[in-house]
């Protein structure tokens, strides 16, 4: 393995997280249309919190897609064309989110905007649902061929494990969502998203044992990489209490936010160190691609590491700085009419 | 074999229609960040509300192709490796790396400017809102110049090995996909394309609205000034298609003799030094038979294709599709995989690229009409309706003709994927059902026609309420900090 398949590696693991952390509030965000908001103006506050940079966020994930087409062209394959209902899914999820906000703001009347508004929450949770169930089901091990094909049937898709893994990545990005509801918000909202915490972060935290216990069984990550994986379960666990006890403790904020943030992040890690060396898990360990047997050429490699090492920052800085522009709290208000 | 047809079939339909639905948005989002970013640069110079209205008014049609542009644009990224999982694997190494760039370079830039752009009304100096949307305009131009690179290697590939350990194609130069001769005749065409497409749409529509408004309604200034930016920019698009065009065509007959003979239905080669007139007639109406490939019927120009292919009045000699095939599969053996000859469906292509040519022609002589129409000391545009009426139906044809262009390019390169590199049949996921195809093939047409739908539905309807409407409305969608007041506004 050369230092530039094991950097594109650690990239897309990179490109997985900041996704992760974007994305997850947006989706958050959005199931809240229907679980937090009470009416339009509610809504259309909700909306005002993520309509500038949704879209922003949601390049990450397209940005991992592309990545992993140009350095590891094999996983990219085996990856997408092996997982064809749940990115299906997925996609029908992102194509139905991303015109509904568009598409709520020019109807004609509040109830015809209400549909579309339906549609988001419904949408924002099946995404990092159907996600989550990708991922898991990645590292869990499908049957695959020894050129890659996957011939993976229902239940090789939807195991308990991968429940547990898309009702968890769902659920980290709802929590994520009313963390970052609080920050952006004033107003009722904000007490209420601090009230439905209170009851989500223990449900969460059992989530995350039971998703311990299932890793050990459906996976060989305990048992081939015991100390790294452990710790960033205990890290994981942690994270999830510190944001609790700030919640409902200190009554901080900013802070919870950050630690739910993480905690999608860590998931990342966890799923990338139980994957190392391979990228994809075959039943039959022979057919595992690993980063190795995936990648591009070197020279494509070299390209690539040229290109993202300047581009990425400049995205940063600028990505950076419209946070900065959209970071006063919105009040839900009624407007004279 | 067999049981591949169906997979290539679906697999390759699947393709089409996402293509073509995808492209309807980019160039008319493309197109309208230019028509719009102009506008409001107007607004900057100019200092006049009117065109801060039009910037805002005409800012919604973009946005809202924007929006259906970028989610179809998902399922491009996606269906390489959902569809086509070999020929991922085979050129991956190389067709990747432009894919990956572009969202880098072009996505987020997009992304995140036209979301400040959108939000930052009355934050901004206009000054430097302006900036937001000439970034947007200008990345997803670059976002079309990386995707071509990497049509462009499909269609004439450049810079790679073949890596026969691996089985597979690498790249060898970077710089070569991107100097792709290809590409930048491609990549211009398609610029122009997006210009012409926004022009028409801004123009057709305003048309609507003038045969809604009284004469003397106070927005018919504004569609008037419209018209006459949107057409100046569309006119700008038609000239350079029509350069563009014909280099693109010249160039063909060197690159991809077959798809340029189909094109212009030639099926026994013309050689103008065997005839008398020593000039290659053109065909202005051609009907091929697809069992045969000879041709049944044909009304000819005299001397129009050496004008067209060899840029004189005589002379050059066009290869006939029946001896091209001859020659490639001299070149590439009879049979590879499941190809069983190396036409393309010439009838397909030839009256494809004359709804191409001709619907441009017709484009700019409504443009040049409507302008002389819309002068500012004539009254023509408002009391000719039955123009109204033209310019209102040549809102749809960009579509048609953006479409055509498209067949002419991806059908032409049947029956390879990546031309004479890799056949369509041997590119396609060997693992994914007929029934998974058949299903999101189902499942896409209908999302497809439900977002089409609401999106003309909607587009109508923001014309309707005129680009005024907010200032008699509540005000609550424009501006959330001023509405939605913040704890710092509020202070």
């Amino acid at each position: 393995m050369s230092v530039l398949q094991l950097l594109w590696f650690v990239l897309i693991g990179v490109l997985w997280s900041g996704f992760l952390f974007l994305e997850g509030y947006d989706f958050g965000v959005g199931m809240q249309f229907l679980t937090l908001a009470r009416d339009h103006h509610e809504r259309e506050a909700l909306y005002k919190t993520i309509g500038p940079t949704w879209d922003g966020n949601e390049v990450w994930l397209v940005t991992a897609g592309g990545a992993t087409f140009a350095a590891f062209p094999y996983w990219y394959a085996s990856l997408f064309s092996g997982f064809y209902l749940l990115l299906l899914g997925v996609l029908l999820a992102l194509i139905y989110r991303g015109v509904s906000f568009e598409f709520r703001e020019h109807m004609p009347t509040r109830q015809g905007s209400a549909i579309w508004e339906r549609l988001i929450a419904i949408a924002s949770f099946f995404a990092p649902f159907f996600l989550g169930i990708i991922l898991t089901a990645m590292v869990s091990g499908t049957p695959m061929d020894a050129k890659g094909n996957v011939s993976a049937g229902f239940f090789d898709y939807f195991t308990l494990f991968t429940l547990v893994g898309g009702i968890a990545v769902a659920l980290m990005s709802y929590v994520h969502g009313l963390n970052y509801t609080r920050i952006r918000i004033d107003g009722p909202m904000r007490q209420r998203a601090a009230c439905q915490l209170k009851v989500l972060y223990p449900l969460l935290l059992a989530g995350e044992a039971l998703f311990a216990v299932l890793l050990f069984f459906y996976t060989n990550f305990i048992q081939t990489k015991p100390v790294p994986v452990l710790l960033i379960l205990v890290v994981i666990v942690a994270t999830t209490v510190l944001g609790w006890f700030m919640t409902v403790k200190m009554e901080k904020e900013v802070l919870p936010f950050i630690t739910s943030g993480l905690t999608l992040v860590e998931v990342a890690i966890l799923l990338f160190v139980g994957l190392f060396p391979r990228v994809m898990v075959a039943n039959n360990p022979l057919h595992s691609l690993t980063i190795e047997s995936a990648s591009s050429s070197p020279y494509t490699l070299q390209v690539m590491t040229i290109i993202s090492l300047t581009v990425l920052p400049i995205v940063l800085g600028y990505q950076i700085w419209s946070f900065w522009v959209f970071r006063k709290r919105i009040i839900a208000k009624k407007v004279v009419e | 074999m067999n049981a591949l047809v169906g997979i290539v079939d679906l697999a390759r339909f699947q393709f089409a229609m996402t293509t073509i639905f995808h492209f309807f948005f980019v160039p008319m989002s493309i197109g309208l960040g230019i028509v719009v970013a102009v506008m409001e640069t107007l607004y900057v110079i100019k200092k006049d509300e009117i065109y801060k209205k039009m910037t805002q008014f005409w800012g919604k049609i973009f946005l809202l192709s924007f929006a259906v542009g970028v989610v179809t644009g998902l399922i491009q990224e996606f269906q390489f490796g959902m569809n086509w999982s070999e020929y991922s694997r085979y050129v991956g190494d190389i067709f990747g790396a432009p894919l990956a760039v572009e969202a880098l370079v072009a996505f987020f830039a997009e992304s995140t400017f036209i979301g400040l752009w959108s939000f930052t009304w009355d934050r901004f100096k206009p000054a430097v809102h302006v900036i937001f949307i000439w970034i947007t305009a200008i990345a997803s131009m670059i976002s079309s110049l990386w995707i071509l690179a990497a049509n462009s290697f499909m269609q004439n590939p450049v810079g790679y090995a073949i890596d026969n350990e691996k089985g597979r194609a690498v790249l060898t130069n970077f710089g070569d996909l991107l100097l792709n001769k290809q590409l930048w005749i491609e990549f211009p065409h398609v610029v122009v394309g997006t210009l012409v497409t926004a022009g028409f749409i801004v123009a057709g529509m305003s048309a609507f609205k003038l045969l809604k408004l009284k004469q003397d309604d106070p927005e018919v200034p504004l569609f008037r000034k419209s018209i006459n930016i949107a057409l100046v920019v569309g006119l700008v698009g038609l000239g350079g298609a029509f350069i563009t065009g014909d280099q693109h065509a010249f160039e063909l007959q060197s690159m991809q003799p077959m798809k340029y003979a189909a094109m212009e239905g030639v099926d026994e080669t013309i050689n103008s030094s065997k005839r008398a007139d020593k000039a290659q007639p053109w065909a202005a109406i051609a009907v091929t038979n697809p069992k045969t490939h000879k041709s049944i019927a044909k009304i000819e120009v005299p001397y129009a294709l050496s004008i067209l292919g060899n840029h004189s009045l005589t002379g050059g000699t066009t290869k006939g599709t029946i001896e091209l095939n001859k020659e490639f599969e001299a070149k590439y053996g009879k049979t590879k995989g499941d190809i069983k000859d190396y036409y393309v469906p010439e009838n397909t292509l030839f009256y494809s690229f004359r709804v191409m040519a001709m619907g441009a022609g017709l484009l700019a002589l409504v443009a040049i009409v409507a302008l002389w129409f819309n002068r500012k000391k004539s009254q023509l545009i408002l009391t000719q309706r039955w123009f109204l009426w033209v310019m209102g139906v040549m809102t749809f044809f960009p579509f048609v003709v953006n479409t055509a262009g498209w067949l002419v390019t991806e059908l032409g390169r049947y029956p390879w994927v990546v031309y004479g590199l890799m056949t369509i049949a041997d590119a396609v996921s060997p693992n994914v059902s007929v029934a998974s195809l058949l299903f999101s093939n189902i499942v896409y047409f209908l999302t497809f026609s439900t977002l089409g739908g609401v999106m003309i539905w909607l587009s109508r309807r923001v014309l309707h309420q005129g680009p005024y409407y907010e200032q008699e409305a509540t005000q609550t969608d424009r501006d959330p900090y001023d509405d939605l007041a913040g704890k710092e506004a509020q202070v």
